[in-house]
């Protein structure tokens, strides 16, 4: 049984798995940057002293799951949110959601994830796929990654949905309760509050999130050297661009989905200064990813120098200023 | 990033699907372009599977010098820690460390090395001798 439902390829999963769920739910404006927006994804964190697979613990976006269920509260549609004990009740609580034509949010581990390349399996548990049918016994799952459907056995899917380790799933799925279209008013109002909620995050005061979070290591990467010898900086230094631009991010830590959500988000609001700052998100994204250019040529072996890891951590002082401007003109309009 | 910009790359996921780049077209308006991959990053990627590679051949000799059990190699292999394979398992993290020893790891039962035989996929006569087919 396949429900009528359309899969849409997105840059980065959770956005995508929001996107296709709410336009099935009847959210015929609903995009990918207006989802990563509304949802306000945009984030930067470093946290020291913690490591992840041998690397440093980086984040470009906000925690897994707040994107969908910020987007659904902000247009005011209300979400179906579960995790599950048992593997059994998982099971039969995704055929019953099926059965009744709900297409189903799923959080998984991409380990196990049999048509993953296997070079891109690590414990990571914060993917997002979309159940929607069954074939075969089989069930049909649209990965928003990825340019097609795929197929995953009932041992496969259970498998991946209580996939152990940090952000373990526990079978969680989610979904949009009800259909129901929105109007471009409660679009605009989520724009706001959703642009409101991401500068607020960007600016706030801590020293290792938003904007400081960026200058702490822009900082903290010019001691790399001396602190971790060459190799391990090295490696670090690849675990920053991978955050940065592997699957998911749609190119310079999503700086330039946000770009494209800025400027989608023009005709809703009719603020002008929008298109400009838009253009700031996408000098910052230039900017991120000339820094990774520069970080591939010192973990190649090309670069090293202490001048090199310098000229790194200048990169990131230089994509704060730009960010803090951005989002300092962001949180300063006057709403019409 | 410009459209005509968008690197093309070939890399592992590329050859398995494109994915979706941002990136503005000549009037600087946003759109999405599909991308095989980009240089930057699949180098990022090898780094860390060199990594991972240097510490399965470590966790390899140690084995063959009979200092751990096999589990170590495919431990490693399968970018596990203790607490990780306990939980994948079902194991308290004190027996699977006892298991990483070879004399306790070869009186182990069928159904214990089936457990863990099952987590790395692969068949108990494999686990035992350290077979890995990379396939």
């Amino acid at each position: 049984m396949t429900l009528d439902f359309n899969h849409i390829q997105a840059a980065h999963c959770e956005n995508g798995v929001t996107t296709s769920l709410l336009r099935h739910a009847g959210v015929q404006q609903i995009t990918e940057p207006l989802a990563f927006g509304i949802g306000a994804g945009l984030f930067f964190v470093y946290i020291p002293f913690f490591k992840i697979n041998n690397g440093p613990v980086i984040a470009f976006r906000t925690l897994p799951g707040l994107i969908f269920n910020r987007t659904c509260k902000a247009l005011d549609i209300p979400v179906v949110r579960k995790k599950f004990y048992s593997k059994e009740a998982a099971e039969k609580f995704l055929s019953e959601r099926l059965a009744e034509g709900h297409p189903v949010g799923c959080q998984v581990g991409v380990y196990y994830l049999p048509y993953f390349p296997k070079e891109y399996r690590f414990h990571f548990n914060a993917h997002n796929i979309i159940v929607f049918g069954t074939e075969d016994g089989n069930y049909q799952v649209s990965d928003p990654v990825m340019e097609g459907t795929n197929i995953l056995s009932p041992y496969e899917l259970e498998r991946v949905r209580f996939a152990k380790g940090a952000l373990a799933p526990k079978g969680q799925l989610y979904y949009p309760k009800e259909q129901k279209p929105v109007t471009d008013e409660q679009i605009k109002r989520g724009i706001i509050s959703g642009i409101k909620k991401n500068a607020r995050n960007m600016l706030m005061p801590g020293p290792i999130t938003g904007i400081n979070g960026i200058r702490f290591t822009g900082k903290r990467i010019k001691k790399w050297r001396d602190n971790l010898g060459p190799k391990e900086a090295g490696l670090y230094l690849a675990q920053l661009v991978r955050m940065q631009e592997e699957i998911g991010t749609g190119g310079g830590g999503f700086r330039y989905i946000y770009g494209a959500f800025l400027q989608e988000a023009h005709p809703y609001t009719k603020q002008d200064e929008l298109l400009e700052i838009a253009q700031t998100f996408t000098e910052s994204g230039d900017l991120w990813r000339t820094a990774a250019v520069h970080a591939a040529g010192i973990y190649k072996g090309r670069l090293g120098s202490q001048a090199d890891f310098n000229t790194m951590g200048d990169y990131l002082l230089e994509v704060a200023e730009i960010e803090k401007k951005a989002f300092t003109a962001l949180i300063n309009i006057k709403w019409h | 990033m410009k459209k005509e910009e968008v690197p093309q790359d070939m890399s592992a996921l590329g050859k398995i699907t494109k994915e979706v780049c941002y990136a503005t077209d000549e009037k600087g308006k946003y759109t999405t372009q599909l991308s095989n991959g980009w240089d930057v990053k699949i180098t990022a990627l090898d780094k860390a599977w060199e990594e991972i590679e240097d510490r399965v051949k470590t966790a390899r000799q140690k084995v063959l010098n009979e200092e751990a059990s096999p589990l170590l190699f495919f431990m490693e292999k399968g970018l596990m820690d203790i607490k990780l394979l306990a939980e994948y398992t079902g194991f308290w993290q004190w027996q699977v460390k006892r298991h990483l020893k070879p004399e306790v790891f070869k009186s182990l039962s069928d159904k214990r090395l089936q457990k863990y035989a099952e987590v790395f996929n692969v068949s108990v006569d494999d686990l035992q001798n350290m077979n890995f087919n990379d396939a």
